[in-house]
Parts: C-alpha cells; sequence; structure tokens
C-alpha cells in the first residue's frame, strides 16, 4: 500500500493504547501496569498471583512433581471449539497429568504484537481464565513482551505448569511402561482439531461443520486413577496424531503395538475431509484426546470410567501391546481385510503449522 | 462417504480375494501403471491378500518421479530469481534436483508457493503484476485439462505475467516403451483408472493387439483393484488379450470431452523426457505455437542447465518394473524419505515412499 502523496507527506495516524498494543505496554512503566490492571488482572485473580511479589509463595502437597513447558503459535487465534488461550492451557495440563500427576499451577508469558487488538487479547486472557478454572489450576505467575510490528504473528503464549503426583500413587505411569498383554485405549474420535484449524483458516475448499476439541483431561485422569485403573501409560496424541504417539511409546516401552482400523473413532466430516486431501486421521493433531494403555483385564473398566466422562463419550479400545519381535519395537495397523501396514513416522509436515 | 466405503467393504473384499486365488493357475507379472493404485495396494495391503503365483511390479504413473532433472533444474533456477514467482504442486518441492530442492530454494528466500490448482496460480499471477508467475505444469493426462484451463483463463485476463513450464506426460507412449523393451517382464496392466476417465481408453486396444497383453481399466479402491486383477488374470489364463473396463463407474471408452476440449485447444503431442527412463517418442504434451507466450521455456533464457543425477538410484529401472525398490542398495539406508535421493521415495504416487511407508521391513 503507497501513501497519498498528493497532498504533501502525512503520517500514520498513531495507534490508540486504549484500543491496540503499543510498544509502551511491554516497557515495564504505566502502560504495562495499566495493561496489567486492566487484562490480565480483570481475569487471572487467585491469593497467589495477587500477592503481587517477584514470584508466588505456594504450598506443596506431597509427593514428586510434574512439570511441562508448551509454546503456543495456532492460526488462526480463534477457532470452531477454542482459541489460543484455550490451547495454551489445555496443552500444558494435559502434558502435566499425562504421568498421572495432579495440575497446580501454571505460570504464562505473552509475545504480543505491536498494533494487536486489545479487545481480543481480553478475549484470550478470558479464556486462558475460564479454561484454568474448569481444569482446577491456578495461574500464579505471568509475564508480557511487545515485538515491532510484523516481528511475530498476533501473539504467542508460552506456559509452564506445576502439578504433584501423590505419593500414595503407586505405579510409575510413563511411556517407557506399557507391556506385552496391556489394552490400548483411545477416549474418542480423531483429527477433530486438525481439520477444524484448517477449516478455519479457510484453506479446505468446502465447508466442515467441526470443532475443535481442545480440552483439559485431567479430569478424566483423575477418574481413571480414582476407579482403581492401573494405569501403565498415559499419552495426548497432539502434533503428529495417534501413529506418532503410538511410536514413541512402541520405542519407549521397546514393545510391538497393533490398532484394528475398525475400531478406531473417526467423525464423518473428518474422513471426508481426508479422503479428499488425502490425508490420515491417524496422523492428524488432537487437542483433547487422552491415549490409556492398561491390562486388558482392566479395559472394561477404564473404557465405562472414561465414557461416563464428557470428554470421553467415544472411548474404544482400538488395540493392544506385544513383546517386540527379533526386529526393532513398532507399530502396526491391521486392515479391516486383516492385512497389515506398519506406522511409520512422518518425513515431514503433512499440513501447515497447526498447533 | 459413500461411493467409497462400499468399495471398501471387508467382506466384499474377502470374497473376491478368494475368487482371484480360484482363477489363478499360473505365475504372472502384473503391472499397476498409477502410483495411486501402488499406494492403494500397500496401504490396505492388498498385496497381502493375492495368491502367491501373482507378481505386481510398480509403474511409471507417478508425476513427480517422471519429470526429469532438467526440469526440476529449470524451476529452481526461475524460483531463485526475485523477478519470479514459481507456484507448483506440493510434491515437488520436496524432489532432489542436481544441487538441492525447490524446499531449499524457498528457505533461502526464493518466492515458491504451493497451490492446490492452477487456477490459483492464475489468481497469484493477478495479484502479482509485477512478478512473472510460472506454474511447474506436470503430470499426466489428469493434471493437464486443469493446465489448459489456466491457459485459456489466463489469455481471456489477457495476463502478460503467468506462464507454465511443461512438463506433460502421456501414458499410453510410455506403457508401449515397457511393452518393447528387452528387459520387460509385464504380461498384463491394470491401467490407470483416473487417466482413463479422462481420456477414454480408445487408445488401449491397439496396444493391447500389437503386444499381445491384457489390459483392465482399474480404480483406486480395494474392491476396485481386485475386480481389476481378477479380470486381467482371467484373460491371462484364457489365453486372451484386449482391454477390459474394469471401472465403469468413473470411466467411458471415450472419456471427459470437455477435458479433451481443453487439451487439444492448448496442448499439442510431443516428445518428453522422462526421468530414469529417457526420451520417448510423442509421450507428452507441449504447448501449441500460438500459446508461446505462455510457456515459460521459451518466453525466458533459464541459462544452460548441467545436470546430475545420484549415481546408486536405481528409479529408472523401478519406473520401468524392472525392479523393485528393497533391491536398490540405497533404500532405506542413504535414501528415506527425510533425505530422497530419488524422486519416488518422495512422492505419495512413489514406489519406494510406498514401500517404505507402508513395509519398512521389507
Amino acid at each position: 500500500m503507497s501513501a497519498d502523496l498528493s497532498q504533501g507527506p502525512v503520517c500514520p495516524v498513531p495507534l490508540s493504547h486504549r484500543d491496540n498494543i503499543i510498544i509502551g505496554h511491554g516497557s515495564g512503566g504505566k502502560l504495562t501496569h495499566d495493561l496489567i490492571k486492566n487484562v490480565f488482572g480483570k481475569w487471572f485473580t487467585n491469593t497467589y498471583l495477587d500477592q503481587g511479589d517477584d514470584a508466588a509463595r505456594l504450598p506443596l502437597p506431597a509427593g514428586e512433581l510434574s512439570v511441562s513447558t508448551d509454546a503456543h503459535v495456532v492460526k488462526p487465534l480463534f477457532f470452531p471449539g477454542g482459541d489460543i488461550g484455550k490451547l495454551a492451557v489445555c496443552g500444558t495440563v494435559n502434558d502435566v497429568a499425562m504421568l498421572g500427576a495432579v495440575p497446580l499451577y501454571l505460570t504464562t508469558s505473552f509475545v504480543l504484537e505491536e498494533g494487536f487488538a486489545i479487545a481480543e487479547l481480553d478475549c484470550i486472557v478470558h479464556s486462558m481464565a475460564d479454561t484454568a478454572k474448569e481444569a482446577g489450576v491456578f495461574i500464579i505467575a505471568g509475564d508480557t513482551k511487545v515485538v515491532e510490528k510484523g516481528k511475530a504473528d498476533g501473539v504467542y503464549i508460552s506456559t509452564t505448569g506445576v502439578g504433584v503426583i501423590p505419593a500414595s500413587q503407586k505405579q510409575q505411569i510413563s511411556g517407557r511402561s506399557a507391556r506385552a498383554g496391556d489394552a490400548v485405549i483411545i477416549s474418542g474420535t480423531l483429527g477433530d482439531h486438525g481439520i477444524a484449524i484448517l477449516s478455519a483458516r479457510n484453506e479446505l475448499a468446502f465447508d466442515v461443520a467441526l470443532e475443535s476439541d481442545a480440552a483439559p483431561l485431567n479430569g478424566m485422569i483423575q477418574s481413571l486413577l480414582q476407579a482403581g485403573c492401573d494405569i501403565h501409560v498415559l499419552r495426548d496424541p497432539t502434533r503428529g496424531g495417534l501413529a506418532t504417539t503410538l511410536i514413541e511409546i512402541a520405542n519407549q516401552s521397546k514393545v510391538h503395538i497393533s490398532i484394528d482400523e475398525v475400531d478406531i473413532p473417526v467423525k464423518g466430516p473428518v474422513k471426508a475431509a481426508c479422503e479428499m486431501l488425502g490425508f490420515d486421521p491417524l496422523f492428524l493433531a488432537n487437542e483433547g484426546k487422552l491415549i490409556v494403555i492398561l491390562p486388558q483385564d482392566q479395559a472394561a473398566r477404564a473404557i465405562d470410567t472414561m465414557r461416563a466422562h464428557p470428554y470421553g463419550k467415544d472411548a474404544a479400545v482400538i488395540g493392544r501391546v506385544s513383546s517386540a519381535g527379533a526386529d526393532a519395537p513398532e507399530v502396526m495397523l491391521v486392515t479391516p481385510y486383516g492385512s497389515t501396514r506398519m506406522l511409520t513416522m512422518l518425513a515431514g509436515e503433512i499440513l501447515p503449522r497447526i498447533c | 462417504m459413500k461411493y467409497t466405503e462400499e468399495f471398501r467393504d471387508a467382506a466384499r473384499v474377502k470374497e473376491l480375494a478368494a475368487e482371484l486365488r480360484q482363477i489363478t493357475r499360473n505365475p504372472w507379472v502384473i503391472m499397476e501403471i498409477c502410483g495411486g493404485q501402488t499406494h492403494s495396494f500397500m496401504h490396505y495391503g492388498i498385496d497381502q491378500l493375492l495368491p502367491p503365483q501373482v507378481e505386481l511390479v510398480h509403474g511409471p504413473g507417478c508425476p513427480v518421479c517422471v519429470t526429469p532433472l532438467e526440469m526440476i533444474d529449470k524451476a529452481i533456477a526461475l524460483a531463485s530469481d526475485p523477478n519470479f514467482i514459481l507456484a507448483s504442486f506440493g510434491d515437488m518441492l520436496r524432489v532432489p534436483g542436481s544441487k538441492g530442492d525447490l524446499f531449499s530454494v524457498r528457505a533461502a528466500g526464493g518466492a515458491v508457493k504451493v497451490v492446490y490448482s492452477p487456477l490459483d496460480a492464475v489468481q497469484l499471477a493477478r495479484q502479482n503484476p509485477d512478478k512473472q508467475v510460472v506454474f511447474f505444469a506436470i503430470g499426466f493426462e489428469t493434471t493437464t485439462p486443469p493446465n489448459a484451463l489456466s491457459i485459456i483463463q489466463a489469455e481471456a485476463l489477457g495476463l502478460k505475467n503467468f506462464s507454465l513450464l511443461v512438463s506433460q506426460v502421456r501414458v499410453p507412449q510410455a506403457m508401449e516403451a515397457i511393452l518393447s523393451s528387452p528387459a520387460n517382464r509385464v504380461q498384463g496392466f491394470l491401467a490407470a483408472g483416473h487417466v482413463c476417465a479422462i481420456m477414454g481408453y480408445w487408445e488401449y486396444p491397439p496396444i493391447a493387439e500389437k503386444y499381445r497383453v491384457p489390459i483392465a481399466v482399474t480404480g483406486f479402491e480395494p474392491v476396485d483393484l481386485l475386480i481389476g486383477l481378477i479380470d486381467v488374470i482371467r484373460m491371462l489364463e484364457n489365453h486372451q488379450t484386449g482391454v477390459v473396463n474394469s471401472y465403469p463407474r468413473a470411466v467411458t471408452e471415450a472419456g471427459n470431452q470437455a477435458a479433451q476440449t481443453a487439451i487439444n485447444r492448448v496442448f499439442q503431442p510431443a516428445d518428453r523426457t522422462w526421468r530414469g527412463i529417457g526420451s520417448i517418442p510423442m509421450s507428452g504434451f507441449s504447448l501449441k505455437p500460438e500459446f508461446a507466450q505462455f510457456d515459460a521455456e521459451k518466453r525466458f533464457d533459464i541459462g544452460h542447465i548441467q545436470t546430475r543425477e545420484a549415481e546408486v538410484c536405481i528409479a529408472g529401472k523401478i519406473l520401468q518394473g524392472v525392479m523393485k525398490p528393497p533391491q536398490c542398495p540405497a533404500f532405506g539406508r542413504e535414501c528415506t524419505p527425510e533425505n530422497p535421493l530419488g524422486a519416488p521415495m518422495v512422492s505419495n504416487e512413489g514406489a519406494c515412499s510406498a514401500y517404505y511407508r507402508y513395509r519398512k521391513g521389507v
């Protein structure tokens, strides 16, 4: 775009610091304080954060810590079923919970692009607060930086989570703990997030009525533990999808995993979109799905518990673990025809950046 | 999903596999022309359901695999020029040229845009009047009609900054080249269903007659593949030759007239070089002289291109059905999808990629 020079040199209209992020919001001065008060303070408020010190002083129940961190750079920032704020909380809460921990605290940092609408930031922060509340975690510290226009894509959010693995928990829940004879369970349909994001970007030549599955999974995990399930592995199949995550588990545990294609739940619109675009739902990203691996004889109890939970309505047993053969650990898919194909990690991106 | 699931029905597939086992008495070598069919065989594990006498060899029907190295080097040269935008199907970006691929050009700041249709490239030209937009027009008879339409549209819009880097190839001439080679082992063909949906199958009876082979026009779903195989093997067992349409829900003998009209308006048959195979007479298309202003090779001086292939790669033999991917010393070692030495390891339609993805241990 070129300026109209017929009326002499012109200055661009300055951005209003009431409506848009300006560099001064990251200065640490008055504007920073206003932003904290009017946006972050409005939604993030709890005993720990409100102490107002440089760090938060926190009580810690007995047990081991579970800590994880994640950076979030999704495009678009708002999409059916969620937004970057919800993703930033769910992503880290879920990672912390995958050791069987109770997530307790989150810290967060924002990189904001100059010119970003404060109203949008407000929506995002609101969404983070709501999701944190649902997950039962406190956002106890945060930081904001502003970069020049064009040096970022609206907003980037990093979150770090801390949880506690109760001292009473005996099992070592880990990607290394899958054993021959275990069942493999998935909590619901695959690929909803990946296709919803593509659709929200208008990158599909057709409309898809589909919402991202972004959700905190710690509630369902606690229900499983309270039901007495002897869980060996918990993992959320995010980037890379179910296939990549199972390959990671097979490698970590040095086992063979086989899954049955007919039992894997995939929604009609996701199947149709994959068919049109040549994607495989097994490799699409999910943001609210859980893989549970536990002894075969406990599978029915786990399924009942998960189906009773709003995020596990479509839970299904999809496969089993056996000891690795002479070859390397591997993941095999059994087709409806009884033939098999090996699942291997994709060489590169199948999709543009999605989370 | 109707129209796909009924052709993936497990009971029907098992029934057809049993029928195929029952009718097969002798050993036969069958080539599926299209890389999409190769991937379907491997993806659904249909190859595991076949009687042991049936050997599948994989054909040259992988558009990025057969695009000659020189054309890729030309695309790289154009994309590296700041006055150009090179638009391409995504598959092409990781295919190795003599030095690097289009991905590395993009990483170095070159304007390489992935599009899903050549008409999107026409849009790019409209939106970027100060750049020359070149679409890398590769592929078989299936991509030729949309590429022709892009020229018709660009001409109607009076665009001066749109052109095609043409590397269009045709299936029937490649089949003849395979059949007339002294190394040929192929006894029957599954013809490429999608190509026939465009072109019909009127071009095939003379080939079946001349080389005494049966040809079945075949689709891509598990049921389609098995029906195609049953039709070809039945003819082989009965010492028959000829062409049978095993994919009638998509293919007619005459093909898609509108698509053929678009092709004939813009393109004319021409000799083409196939990567790994060599030059085959009249095996492709070039733009007609009256569309020379849309021909990137004629419009722009791309300079002298010195090509260099990876010495160890046996892509040419694989594309002709003479060898299979695991017979290559580099397969799964120096050559992987992350670091492909040859195009068949890159593409979703390449035989090496199919073997690597679905049968790594083979």
